[in-house]
């Protein structure tokens, strides 16, 4: 559905996306509908946001303070820095004017004004893609002074980050949209209340953005009927690693199981080296990994789906969640104590340092973790990882402090017999591709 | 040393950002303003430089200090003309990163983190750039080079020598 | 006006009113401890953690626990909340976490420090900390940078509380130091090489509630304890002119703003007031300040200063008719032999 036109050049331009049916929702919308019915619609389509946290965005919309008589404002998350995931970039290289569309249907229903595209600042060339789509918007109509003869009025400008993950998280972005540091701030108040310069403010991820336009198209009921449960919809998910086919992926959620989409070559097309694969990462770095056996079977040995219910079935014993759809799976060459490591020093090199569980509490696994990997651990550092990772939890100002502690406890969790043999076998492990050579046996 | 001034255009360009934020609000503008200086007066954000940036946002020194500082976009020690960023993180380093930087930097004689003696080159390896599906990866500039092979590293380093007439 | 209960004592507060505004208007053990909040700079607070605590109950309309921890100081309260602080075994055991956070990359050399015996990170492991410390990398450090010629600041020392940021833009209404670098290479500093000048930026030593930003006009002078703490006042066309003298014998040592409640200073005080009158005969000194008696400032035991005088007094004539050594001179301690005389262990 988001990706139908994707790969097709005509889409990139405004009169190739109007041809494939492009900015009929902002038709439909601004001349025949409320904003509150556009709310609705949303509402009812059960869309849950995509950039990771899968709230649902009828709801987050609902919260905005509308008896302020400040201004508000959407602004669009394309931040995208999650490990493991690139889907935005993919949606917006290949249909900006989706995005553009979305932003001004949703824009209206929130009543904003202004709005915003805050893409992080590696992202520059999309950036200038990006203007150049909201440029022809500007030049047809769709954008600026009375919209289709609405009396809607928008404006919708792109504003690069500058290299920083944290700035994903809702009100860091906020405050680096400011022109300030990406500090997140502390909640309450949170952004429906004040937000962007301190006014009624919704951040929603690309894609849910995106979906926006098909929401309307079809009309929520019909939208919430894809999909399973309150996992409606489609889904993009960016596969990468040791996998034949990566790519991004959409998905009707909760109808492809976790073996299809591992295995068949309609997805990942399974091992890419002839290795068995021996874990999954599938929502992005920051959710739990899970061994094969637990990714494709829950707990209870019912095949697990590509859903939010059912990737989170188990719960983080033995479940993971869809997080942002950043699928990476890893072959038995890899080594597990490397790949956290690796992951480790990610959240620790993009910990702001406002909160000192976080500030203090990365670096500090870090280090344990680069002693480990390096065959000059103890078995008491593993319990260390477990200790540190948390007392960081749910402590910290924003989930970034969550998103460096659940990788660690489930790791270890699930791949306790790497760290120990890291341990055992300090010479084995000298060198980094120790896994290439000879597997680690998963115990039985 | 050239005087600090933006060119015409680049200060045009100030003028229309400028116009996307309330009037009030000129510090939003911090951001992309920084990295017209950085591409425009760089290829480091110097003291003079964000001294002159403070000065056409209406801002302090020091708040154009503490965000320059935070992201690592913006350089503010001297860097070569190229900076060469592979990505390190995760899916990356599944797929060949470590290989990638290694090869760079015996190709290079420098360390990661560090710069050529001729000036031209610094290696800094970058946390996840968001290419996972095409690993292992490296950004320089604004370009993305994805599914990276010595080979294609190769070309790519002799490409930029000959930009810049080496 | 919301009712709250906090380790099963119940207040009635302003709507709006924190937790941690609740927990001191009942005051006592159950109050959370702070590091970064202070009531009087808007922004501050949420980052240190130590100040978590457990709501048991989110309301009489919802009474159902909130599912983390909160930071005290910056959530408001709701009629019916019920907030375990002291009585949780989870918020003690995540404040010991905390402060093993805070101390895993701090230098620990308070014997060096001239925070010590009033450092609030002091007070706080010693309430809440681990004896021992689970950290073996080499602890993060800066090198000491003066930032002008009166204040110092030593970065190694710092817990990030933003403090002193909040106070060059709300007291000094100039600020020329502010948080460089990220996670935690991010520190406070001024970038280039700049000195904190306006009137009132002083009270960045005051704030701090380590030994990061201290005062050079009294740097290593004196153990805080050795010092007599006054209240003392002049006439300051800047500020309210209301201080604290810190004085050893007839020498002022330093002057502060008056440290009361939570260790926040009572009104904030130019730099005139603070680094250019050291002279007693500058004040007029209204009596002895009141010092906890926990505190190690008053180690020595003595709970009113008059008294103590007069003890003096009485001793010094003693000493006269038994025909000692000449006022002033250095009388021996205990361990010397002969009697320990009350006023040097105060005075020094």
């Amino acid at each position: 559905m988001i990706l139908e036109h994707a790969g097709n050049a005509e889409a990139r331009t405004l009169a190739g996306w109007r041809k494939l049916g492009g900015y009929a929702s902002v038709e439909k919308a601004l001349k025949g509908m409320t904003p509150e019915q556009v709310g609705e619609e949303v509402k009812k389509a059960g869309l849950r946001g995509r950039g990771g946290a899968g709230f649902p965005a009828g709801l987050k919309w609902s919260f905005l303070d509308r008896k302020s008589d400040k201004p508000r404002y959407l602004v669009c998350n394309a931040d995208e820095s999650e490990p493991g995931t690139f889907k935005d970039r993919y949606l917006m290289e290949h249909l900006p004017h989706l995005l553009v569309e979305g932003m001004i249907v949703s824009s209206f229903a929130l009543g904003a004004k202004t709005s915003y595209i805050y893409i992080r600042g590696e992202y520059m060339y999309l950036l200038r893609l990006l203007e150049k789509a909201i440029g022809e918007a500007y030049a047809a109509g769709y954008l600026g002074n009375d919209i289709l003869g609405s009396g809607y009025s928008l404006d919708l400008h792109v504003h690069p980050g500058g290299g920083a993950y944290i700035c994903g998280e809702e009100t860091a972005l906020l405050e680096s949209l400011e022109g300030k540091r990406g500090n997140p701030r502390i909640k309450p108040p949170f952004p429906a209340s004040q937000g962007l310069y301190g006014c009624p403010t919704v951040v929603n991820n690309v894609e849910t953005i995106a979906t926006v336009p098909h929401v309307l198209r079809m009309g929520g009921e019909a939208y919430a009927a894809i999909g399973v449960g309150k996992s409606t919809g489609t889904k993009l998910i960016s596969a990468s690693g040791h996998i034949k086919r990566p790519g991004v992926y959409e998905i009707e959620l909760g109808k492809v199981s976790c073996e299809e989409f591992l295995l068949s070559d309609a997805f990942c097309g399974g091992p890419k080296n002839g290795r068995p694969i021996k874990a999954v990462i599938p929502g992005g770095s920051s959710v739990p990994v899970l061994p094969l056996a637990l990714f494709l079977k829950t707990a209870k040995g019912e095949a697990r789906m590509m859903s939010y219910e059912s990737l989170a079935d188990g719960g983080f014993v033995s479940g993971t969640s869809l997080g942002s759809g950043g699928f990476f799976a890893m072959d038995e060459s890899a080594c597990m104590v490397r790949n956290l490591w690796n992951l480790t020093r990610f959240y620790h090199h993009e910990s702001c340092g406002q909160c000192s569980p976080c500030r203090e509490g990365t670096g500090w696994m870090e280090k344990v973790l680069h002693r480990l990997e390096a065959g000059q651990g103890r078995l008491s550092d593993i319990d260390l990882l477990v200790d540190i990772a948390k007392k960081i939890e749910g402590n910290t100002i924003c989930p970034l402090g969550d998103a460096a502690a659940w990788p660690v406890a489930s790791h270890i969790r699930h791949f306790r017999h790497e760290f120990e043999y890291h341990v055992k076998y300090p010479e084995k492990v000298k060198d980094p591709r120790h896994g290439e050579r000879e597997p680690v046996a998963m115990p039985k | 040393m050239p005087e600090l001034r933006f060119s015409p255009a680049a200060l045009a360009e100030v003028k229309r950002l400028l116009a996307h934020y309330p009037a009030d609000r000129k510090k939003s503008a911090l951001l992309p303003v920084l990295h017209l200086a950085q591409n425009e007066l760089g290829p480091h954000l110097s003291v003079p430089l964000m001294d002159y940036v403070a000065g056409l946002l209406e801002i302090t020194p020091i708040e154009v200090y503490e965000v320059a500082s935070f992201y690592t976009m913006f350089n503010t020690r001297p860097v070569g003309r190229f900076k060469l960023e592979p990505c390190r993180t995760g899916p990356c380093a599944l797929n060949g990163a470590e290989d990638l930087i290694a090869y760079l930097e015996k190709k290079l004689g420098i360390r990661d983190g560090e710069t050529t003696a001729d000036g031209l080159f610094t290696l800094k390896s970058t946390e996840c750039l968001g290419s996972c599906g095409s690993a292992p990866v490296m950004q320089i500039g604004e370009d993305y080079h994805e599914n990276l092979t010595f080979a294609e590293v190769d070309r790519l380093l002799e490409n930029l020598k000959q930009r810049a007439g080496r | 006006m919301p009712k709250v209960t906090i380790d099963g004592q119940t207040t009635e507060v302003a709507p709006g009113t924190t937790i941690l505004a609740a927990a001191r208007q009942i005051g006592g053990a159950l109050v959370p401890p702070a590091m970064c909040y202070y009531s009087k700079l808007k922004g501050s607070g949420g980052k240190c953690r130590t100040c978590l605590v457990k709501v048991a109950a989110q309301s009489a309309a919802n009474p159902n626990p909130m599912p983390k921890l909160v930071a005290s100081c910056s959530t408001p309260v709701a009629d019916g909340m019920v907030v375990a602080n002291l009585t949780s075994p989870e918020v003690l055991e995540t404040r010991k976490a905390i402060v093993e956070f805070l101390l895993i990359n701090h230098p620990l050399d308070c014997p060096v420090c001239d925070q010590a015996g009033e450092c609030d990170l002091q007070n706080l492991s010693y309430a809440h900390g681990l004896q021992r410390t689970r950290y073996e990398f080499e602890r993060r450090t800066f090198e000491k940078i003066d930032i002008g010629d009166r204040i110092q600041l030593h970065m190694t020392r710092c817990i990030m509380c933003f403090r002193c940021v909040y106070t060059a833009d709300q007291v000094a209404k100039h600020r020329v130091h502010g948080v460089l670098g990220r996670g935690d290479a991010a520190e406070i500093g001024t970038y280039i090489q700049n000195a904190l000048d306006s009137d009132f930026i002083g009270n960045v030593i005051d704030v701090c509630p380590v030994g990061a930003l201290t005062d050079k006009t009294a740097r290593f002078a004196s153990r805080v304890w050795f010092l007599k703490p006054m209240d003392a006042h002049r006439a300051c066309t800047k500020c309210s002119g209301k201080v604290a003298l810190w004085v050893k014998g007839n020498e002022v040592i330093r002057v502060t703003g008056r440290r009361g409640a939570y260790g926040e200073v009572e009104e904030f005080i130019c730099n005139e007031c603070r680094f250019d009158r050291k002279e007693l005969g500058d004040w007029v000194v209204e009596g002895p300040r009141r010092i906890e008696s926990t505190s190690v400032i008053s180690a020595n035991h003595y709970t009113d200063l008059k008294q103590l005088h007069i003890v003096t007094q009485k001793h010094l004539e003693a000493r006269r008719l038994a025909g000692a050594g000449p006022e002033g001179s250095r009388p021996r301690g205990p361990h010397e032999g002969g009697q320990a005389d009350p006023a040097a262990l105060i005075s020094g």
